[in-house]
């Protein structure tokens, strides 16, 4: 009896003790963030950037949310936000949520289950919705056959077919509820939202000011009265920025690890935390053009890499292995690093894939004497540039002389798409961690953001078919069996996963980073400034 | 001189047209478009939805359509609409000016006020410690890149003072205004002064060997009449020439000093816009740019009679 109370009491004071900081919440203040550039426009749905989502995630609502508390996005981890409820269908094709009355946009116009339809009919591609000018992520809900309203309060979606995925897809950052009355041009200048901030000022190349919103729905948030981002593009003014307690928070992901030192020299009570950007390095490979339109030509560029010394020397050894998806434990999809070592040129002995490699080569009639010269292009920024030179040390391994092509970054996705490139150095950013999102986004044949225009009809079913699969562990291995095909494939060979620090002031409380995407888990209601 | 002035300043516009039509040509001639890099951002590479923005916003025009456009709202003093902030170019360039204005005149104003005394004290002082001292300074401002000094002066701040001075909020009154500029200023500003410093003192050594110098204090006259009075005006000459192409290479210093200190001023402003081949920003930019050009050395011809009542500008 005694130690059953003890355990009760122990179990009060941890209770306690856990929710102390509940009753600390200060309301107030102006939280301080450093931006790293110009974000191309404020409109969510119309950009693929954190440039865009970390400032403009507060203003807006989407119908559900990963949970904001928890680090790790996963379908189970979703909570209602603009929806108060859904409920499925028997065969899991038709989706219908009970949306929260009395809910306002920023106008003081009142939020209808017209917005939700207008919002994913012009994410569908239904040009009569002008709400956006540009639609990277149409093909994540290309299952979504139509969208009905019944009442202002309530809202279906009718899929073509089961996708266990299509929550999640509507919990991610990127997609947000638009009103249906505001034009694309002041949603990319002046967006209007039902969230937690209002955008009070987006001054091009200056700051981005968004104040608490009085009428929110959820009552006594934001806890912030206004958050600052001020656009500062070089990085060393930033960093001393922060140290000089300019700024309480850094932009996501700032802080690499060579510099993650000096910030804790100088600011000793800096918080930093580390965590898997889920944006991977992968090669791009032309494969409709020679020499790479031969296969075995792209299997021995497979069996090249070592992707140690790319984690080395760009992130002091943080970064993760993984193949196209994040790898465990931070991402729920990825293969673990057992399972990895058995793709092809993951193994443990790089000199013996790279024997193969060689083999290969000179099977193709390539040697010491007679290397394989090829250009290897990149966008010329830093982050690709440092990884493109490593990768052509690695190819001098395997008899390929690689000379770097540093592309201007502004029309680096124009000769993509022209095929004008034989081997690309390049980064992918995944907005959610889920094989639904960055299968069909990457890699299917229709897809707008399929750069590479990688058309395998083989893969596009196997895309399908793991998305229509509701059991998870089934799921999991039908989607390794995608990334094993496309690493077979030489489909954009991943090399690593980034990790990189965000740090903060200890004033600022309740900010928890999510780490399988940078680019959710930004609407900042629950965070405070102890100040 | 009725003459002279007309014929300048229908060289000023002949000028100014030239760079129009140069600046014009040669931006579409840079590869990718607004549109390109729109869709770009997105990360997406759908030819029907560049073709979609590139309708949009008239670049599907035929050029000499879009130049008399813009030429044409030029001069009714409409700039047309920036692509990027799809707001009136007048809109986003017209408060980013007075912030440059400032930055530039206060390192024009250290420059000079620096330069020149220094110069002239090297040059009297020919082969002392002070002068040694003063052209080790000088050769230390031409050799520091500006964005290099900036960012030593950062860091010192934020080791020594525990603050920061750049630009995250805008200041509240003027004097503060000028004290945040200050220190950019100054870190333009030196190399300028630096290179007005050697040059002062390379003419004035050469002034001060000249015949109507020795006459001078011959008659009694004091050294710092002698230099200030005699010497100084006429050496002022070869400066004056340079301070006037210093306040146009100003703007290139000013490129990169605005993006250490964040400051909001046209020049940052610019290389966003050149980046996101924003038009109507860029050309209207650069065109207020040369405009400012021509006008500083049309001044400084002007200034050339001020200091030289020999030299006249024949009809």
């Amino acid at each position: 009896m005694r130690k059953r109370l003890a355990t009760i009491a122990g179990g009060l004071v941890a209770a306690v003790a856990l929710s102390a900081p509940a009753f600390a919440q200060k309301q107030g203040g102006t939280l301080r963030v450093s931006h790293r550039d110009n974000p191309p426009s404020a409109s969510i749905h119309e950009e693929a950037t954190i440039s865009v989502n970390m400032p403009f995630m507060g203003v807006f609502n989407n119908l559900v949310f990963f949970d904001p508390k928890e680090k790790i996005n996963s379908p189970d981890k979703i909570v209602p936000e603009l929806a108060e409820s859904w409920s499925w269908n028997d065969d899991k094709t038709k989706l219908t949520f009970k949306l929260r009355e009395g809910v306002k946009w920023h106008d003081g116009k009142p939020f209808t289950s017209k917005d939700v339809k207008c919002t994913w009919d012009a994410l569908r591609g239904d040009e009569k919705q002008e709400i956006i000018r540009k639609n990277p992520r149409k093909v994540w809900y290309k299952n979504v056959k139509e969208i009905t309203t019944n009442g202002d309060n309530e809202v279906t979606f009718t899929l073509e077919r089961q996708q266990p995925s299509f929550m999640s897809m509507l919990a991610a950052g990127y997609s947000p509820v638009y009103p249906c009355h505001v034009e694309a041009r002041v949603m990319r200048s002046k967006p209007i939202g039902t969230g937690p901030f209002k955008v009070a000022d987006f001054k091009r190349n200056e700051a981005i000011k968004l104040v608490r919103n009085p009428d929110y729905w959820r009552k006594g948030r934001p806890y912030l009265d206004a958050i600052e981002f001020k656009i500062v593009p070089n990085r060393s003014t930033r960093v001393l920025g922060f140290v000089a307690g300019e700024f309480d928070l850094t932009f996501d992901s700032d802080i690499t690890f060579p510099l993650l030192k000096d910030v804790k020299d100088q600011k000793k009570d800096a918080i930093c935390e580390a965590r898997p950007t889920n944006v991977h390095s992968n090669l791009l490979v032309n494969r409709d053009a020679p020499p790479f339109d031969n296969p075995r030509l792209r299997e021995a560029l497979v069996y090249s890499l070592d992707r140690s010394p790319f984690s080395d020397i760009l992130a002091q050894g943080n970064d993760l292995r993984g193949a196209t998806m994040l790898p465990p434990p931070a991402g729920v999809w990825g293969m673990t690093q057992d399972e990895l070592q058995k793709l092809p040129g993951f193994g443990p002995d790089i000199e013996k894939n790279r024997e193969v490699a060689r083999g290969i080569m000179k099977e193709l009639g390539y040697g010491p004497d007679k290397p394989l010269k090829i250009k290897v292009a990149t966008r010329n920024i830093a982050i690709y540039r440092d990884p493109a030179v490593i990768l052509i040390d690695q190819l001098k391994q395997i008899y390929i002389d690689g000379e770097l092509e540093p592309i201007d970054t502004t029309i680096w996705y124009n000769k993509i798409q022209q095929k004008n490139y034989q081997v690309g150095m390049n980064l992918t950013g995944a907005g959610l961690d889920d094989p639904d999102g960055v299968f069909y986004e990457n890699f299917y044949s229709t897809s707008d953001r399929n750069y590479t225009a990688y058309k395998n009809p083989e893969i596009d079913k196997m895309i399908d078919e793991q998305s229509a699969e509701t059991d998870v562990a089934k799921r999991k291995v039908l989607v390794s069996k995608i990334e094993q095909a496309l690493l077979k494939d030489a489909a954009r060979p991943p090399i690593t996963h980034g990790v990189a620090n965000t740090c903060w002031a200890p004033a600022v409380k309740n900010l928890v980073l999510q780490h399988n995407s940078i680019y959710n888990g930004w609407r900042l209601e629950d965070v405070w400034l102890d100040k | 001189m009725g003459a002279y002035l007309t014929r300048r300043v229908l060289l000023m516009a002949l000028t100014l047209f030239g760079m129009s039509v140069l600046i014009f040509v040669m931006l579409r001639l840079v590869p990718g478009n607004i549109a390109d890099i729109l869709v770009d951002s997105a990360g997406i590479a759908d030819p029907k939805e560049k073709a979609k923005i590139a309708r949009e916003l008239g670049l599907d025009r035929p050029i000499f359509d879009q130049y008399l456009q813009w030429i044409g709202g030029l001069v009714r003093g409409d700039l047309g609409f920036a692509y990027v902030s799809e707001r009136p170019a007048l809109e986003e360039i017209a408060p980013r000016i007075p912030i440059s204005a400032k930055l530039a005149g206060l390192a024009l104003f250290f420059s000079v006020i620096l330069g020149v005394p220094l110069g002239v004290i090297s040059a009297v002082r020919q082969n002392s410690v002070v002068d040694y001292l003063l052209r080790i300074i000088s050769l230390s401002g031409l050799s520091l890149p500006s964005f290099w000094l900036g960012l030593l002066i950062l860091m010192a701040s934020v080791q020594w003072f525990g603050m920061i001075p750049i630009y995250t909020n805008e200041p509240r009154s003027f004097i503060d205004e000028m004290l945040l500029l200050s220190i950019p200023a100054a870190a333009v500003g030196f190399r300028s002064s630096a290179l007005i410093m050697r040059l002062t003192r390379s003419s004035m050594l050469e002034v001060l060997r000249q015949d109507y110098i020795r006459t001078a204090r011959s008659k009694g006259a004091s050294q710092t009449t002698v230099n200030y009075v005699h010497a100084l005006r006429n050496a002022l000459l070869p400066v004056v020439t340079i301070i006037g192409i210093e306040a146009a290479f100003l703007v290139g210093g000013l490129i990169v000093t605005e993006t250490v200190f964040n400051i909001p001023g046209v020049a940052r402003f610019l290389v966003e816009a050149i980046l996101w081949r924003d038009y109507p920003i860029v050309q209207n930019l650069v065109m207020l740019i040369a405009f400012c050009v021509v006008v500083v050395n049309f001044l400084v011809d002007m200034a050339y009679m001020a200091l030289d009542p020999r030299i006249k500008y024949a009809d």
